[in-house]
């Protein structure tokens, strides 16, 4: 009797509906989108809406709803062309206050969603946008620090009073000339000491030094400068109004960025080129004068009015009225890490000012302790505007006071900012204060476009491929194999569902290798299927009973079809590590696949089989084609 | 119905001189060409630009390739997609030296872009075929290299990674067999990408690794039998086995084939034309590493002499002997 236990028979079940669950949201409809992100200072409430909706309506362009999700607002178009409309419209009439950004919009249910379930991602070659991969100047920033160590040594030679010195920049690293030999073992004492991130080597004869990065070191440096684009890439990709852009480091120093549904990438390029940089001013307000220059518009004549990074309590900006004299600028800082204050145990942010920068903070915070000092970031992207049918050329500039802190006490080089409410604000800050000195600069190593309608031909023609492929497929196995054709064929479309389903749990994106890896699999996975059906003939065929046949197929399947998925798994998983962008989703969909077609194909098949031929049932025949 | 004899015994040893001889001739002409011809790598590996055209009028095919000759473009490979549409590739030498005259605040992907498109624009309207150009692609030469490298690198980590395991789940001989079938699949893959000339990108080494582990499943779904016959049959010699193994497994490699093919055919004529070089390494590839796990895979097994002593699980049964009271 052909018995497959009960706890499995629930696991197949249990798999279907979950497969069925996580695989619906695919099938609801995407609504073109366009999304209102409200800027610094700006609300989103009825009013504002009842102002998009006049805006569009002014205009004529026809929408199907307007709804508020949480500080955001969402505008539902009919097709991608009354899309691109309404985000011009919503643009010149929002203006700089408020972000209009496009978008798909999910229709599926709050129910479904409630419990995870979402569509997958489509990717850039099936919906449109722009792909850049950015590379970092590794030489450039190597040279940037390399040349601020070589400060430091000249400083340190100074206040050892160490005569007849030389230090230079080499190829390789730095050297240093000492005339005594007694000098340079010193000096490279105090080296090692001030400056531990170099290896330093002394000659034969004791009177040249030469110090190199340690390998250790210039990764951190490597990692610090991408770390830092990715930070204000995201800020600025936040600006340009993309909603889901992807921001990703690739390898050692490159970085993938991909803007869906931007198609100029002009104007993409120049705010990512944006340049930043910082200054230090001299706090000469109190919060009572910052705040009636905000109200009144009277500012002191010596003085600017800035606002702050962070909203006050009062959901506004906090103005701050700033010296219009720099102290220090970005270029004269060499580092920023976040770090914990060892006397009072909150976080703070470490921060180190080149010789120039030092001696000017000196004399600046001998006169001024207890006073405020700010700090700037200012952004400058150059914008091309059509004004009177002719190409202007403007620079936006953001200008943002990232942290204001009163003068514990004089210092120079090296100072704290301390009583930082967490570790994130700390490390934001040393984030925002590298961005604005030490720019690594990027350079675009690639570009693509992708228009709108090749996207949407695309996802047509994979939706085609996957259909024609399966069905090509069902038929084959229903002529050839009857009845447990007929079961394969289920348990392949158990494995299309499952695989959707768990690509959908993990928030893959969907591009068109991704299409291919899945109508692949369909193909592949059949093999498990026709290795158990073939196994059944030969049973039948050495004279074994129906029901031992059926059983003996499966078992005696079962190895050969782990083995030969291992090696599957094997080129997936090389193909996973070693490719980039979509050769990763190929490989993804052809990992996934072998692993559910391995349950559908053995687990799934065999309890429809026990199913029809199990419980008992006397067989007599059993219908796998080839005149059985 | 059937469409194989279940107790064919096709002599597949029997003939196996001429189908290793087949395959050995294949692999040179194939070794040749790529070390003459070599691939026709795609701008994912060549780095360059590709500017799409569109023509006010029906435009034909060679007239954009001869007005590009006319211009000084070399190589550059000109794809159409209907009449007045077509797309440009270049390689990235074009345009290096214009580009250092570009304004200062625009990258050099766009200086470059746009000194590309100037001088195609320039090539194009001094043919008479006005159209409107739309730069699209850009890659860099470094990115290229690298890939290039890390697709060698992925083969040779799944011919390694397989060859362990087979060597743990079967016996050494098994894995040498398998991973020469498997370098004599990716090899006359790539030799039939370099013969024809068709354009290798990225999609298309992705496909060939693909390629590389269904035809070892192929491989393995007839070795496993090989195991199995060796370890059951009392007088049988190899040849024999090895032969009944592949005749017993081929209605099974016959179909999986099929069905696969079906599939990937249907991604050929419908995926759509970013799918056609990779749906076209499958075709080939599925067909080569079929015929090889019939007629190729075999024969090597024979020749590294594999016999009933190696494959009788020995070390298992005295430790359960031992274990047993």
């Amino acid at each position: 009797m052909l018995e497959f236990p009960r706890w499995k028979n629930i696991l197949v079940i249990a798999m279907l509906l979950f497969s069925v669950l996580y695989a619906l949201p695919n099938l609801f409809p995407q609504d073109p989108a366009v999304q209102i992100i409200a800027n610094r200072g700006h609300l989103v409430d009825a009013a504002f809406k009842e102002r998009v909706q006049g805006a569009l309506e002014k205009q004529k362009v026809p929408f199907k709803s307007i709804e508020q999700v949480r500080d955001e607002l969402l505008v539902r178009l009919p097709n991608p062309d009354t899309q691109l409309k309404a985000a011009d419209a919503l643009r010149t009439e929002l203006g700089d206050d408020y972000t209009a950004a496009l978008n798909l919009a999910t229709t599926v249910p709050g129910w479904l969603k409630a419990i995870g379930g979402n569509p997958m991602q489509l990717g850039l070659d099936l919906r449109g946008g722009v792909h850049f991969l950015m590379e970092v100047d590794e030489a450039a920033v190597l040279d940037k620090r390399m040349g601020a160590f070589v400060d430091d040594i000249r400083s340190s030679i100074r206040s050892n009073s160490i005569r007849g010195a030389d230090v230079n920049r080499s190829a390789t690293g730095i050297t240093v000339h000492v005339a005594r030999a007694d000098d340079a073992a010193k000096l490279s004492g105090v080296i090692a000491n001030d400056i531990p991130q170099l290896d330093m080597k002394t000659s034969a004869d004791g009177t040249t030094l030469t110090g190199t990065l340690k390998p250790a070191e210039l990764k951190n440096i490597n990692d610090g400068a991408i770390e830092q684009n990715i930070g204000t890439l995201r800020n600025r990709i936040n600006q340009l109004g993309v909603a889901e852009p992807i921001i990703q480091r690739q390898g050692a120093s490159r970085i993938v960025v991909e803007l869906p549904g931007v198609q100029d990438t002009a104007q993409a390029k120049k705010v990512l080129g944006a340049t930043a940089t910082l200054e230090y001013r001299a706090d000469v307000g109190t919060p009572q004068t910052a705040a009636e220059a905000a109200a009144t518009g009277a500012v002191p004549p010596d003085a600017k009015l800035y606002f702050m990074h962070e909203m006050g309590p009062d959901g506004k900006p906090i103005p701050v009225l700033l010296s219009k004299k720099v102290i220090v600028s970005g270029d004269q800082l060499d580092s920023a890490a976040s770090s914990t204050d060892s006397q009072s145990g909150t976080p703070s942010v470490d921060v180190t000012l080149n010789n120039i920068g030092a001696r000017r903070m000196e004399e600046f915070t001998t006169d001024n302790v207890g006073r405020k000092m700010g700090v700037v970031y200012i952004e400058r992207t150059p914008e091309t505007k059509v004004v009177d049918g002719k190409e202007v050329r403007t620079v936006h500039i953001t200008e943002d006071v990232i942290n204001d802190a009163t003068i514990q006490g004089v210092f120079g080089k090296r100072f704290q900012t301390t009583g930082l409410a967490s570790l994130k604000e700390a490390s934001d800050l040393a984030l925002l204060l590298r961005a604005g000195a030490l720019a690594a600069p990027v350079d675009i190593v690639e570009q693509r476009v992708i228009g709108p309608s090749l996207g949407q031909d695309n996802i047509d023609a994979g939706k085609r491929a996957i259909i024609i492929g399966f069905l090509s497929v069902c038929v084959l196995m229903i002529f050839y194999y009857r009845l447990f054709g007929v079961i394969s064929v289920l348990s392949l479309f158990a494995n299309l569902l499952l695989l959707t389903a768990v690509l959908s749990l993990i928030n893959a994106t969907m591009t068109m290798p991704g299409i291919a890896g899945i109508v692949l699999t369909l193909g592949m996975a059949i093999d498990g299927n026709v290795l158990i059906i073939e196994r059944i003939r030969e049973e039948l065929r050495n004279g074994n009973t129906p029901v031992a046949s059926i059983k003996a197929g499966y078992e005696r399947a079962w190895t050969v079809i782990l083995d030969s998925n291992v090696a599957k798994l094997i080129a997936g998983v090389a193909l996973l590590a070693f490719g980039s962008g979509p050769v990763k989703g190929f490989a993804v969909v052809l990992l996934i696949g072998v692993l559910t077609s391995m349950f559908t194909s053995v687990t799934v098949s065999r309890a429809m089989a026990t199913l029809v031929y199990g419980g008992g049932k006397k067989i007599k025949k059993v219908s796998v084609g080839g005149g059985f | 119905m059937e469409f194989f004899n279940p107790n064919s015994n096709v002599n597949f040893m029997g003939i196996r001189r001429y189908t290793v001889s087949i395959s050995v001739i294949l692999m040179l002409v194939s070794i040749v060409s790529l070390a003459t011809r070599g691939l026709n790598f795609g701008l994912d590996f060549t780095g360059g630009s590709e500017v799409e055209v569109a023509f006010a009028q029906p435009t034909e095919q060679r007239d954009v390739v001869v007005a590009l000759e006319k211009a000084g473009f070399e190589g550059a490979m000109v794809q159409r997609f209907d009449t007045k549409n077509f797309s440009i590739r270049l390689r990235p030498s074009e345009g290096g030296e214009s580009a250092k005259q570009q304004a200062a605040d625009e990258s050099g992907v766009d200086a470059r872009n746009n000194a590309i498109t100037a001088r195609v624009q320039k090539a194009l309207d001094g043919s008479g075929h006005p159209a409107k150009l739309k730069p699209s692609v850009f890659v860099g030469p470094q990115v290229g290299k690298e890939l290039a490298t890390n697709g060698i690198v992925a083969v040779i980590v799944v011919l390694s990674g397989i060859m362990i395991y087979i060597a743990i789940r079967f016996e050494w001989r098994f894995a040498a067999a398998t991973v020469l079938t498997e370098i004599h699949d990716v090899i006359i893959t790539l030799g039939f990408f370099s013969v024809t000339g068709i354009e290798f990108d990225l999609t298309v080494l992705a496909a060939v690794l693909a390629v590389d582990g269904y035809s070892v499943n192929d491989t393995i779904v007839v070795f496993d039998r090989v195991r199995e016959l060796f370890r059951s049959a009392r007088k049988d010699g190899p040849l024999e086995i090895l032969n009944r193994a592949v005749n017993n497994t081929l209605s099974r490699t016959i179909m999986t084939s099929l069905a696969t093919m079906l599939t990937v055919v249907s991604l050929y004529f419908f995926g759509g034309p970013t799918l056609h070089g990779f749906s076209l390494a499958l075709i080939v590839g599925i067909i080569i590493g079929t015929l090889s796990s019939i007629f190729f895979a075999c024969p090597m097994l024979h020749i590294f002499g594999v016999s009933k002593q190696d494959l009788m699980p020995k070390v298992r049964d005295e430790a359960e002997l031992a274990r047993r009271p």
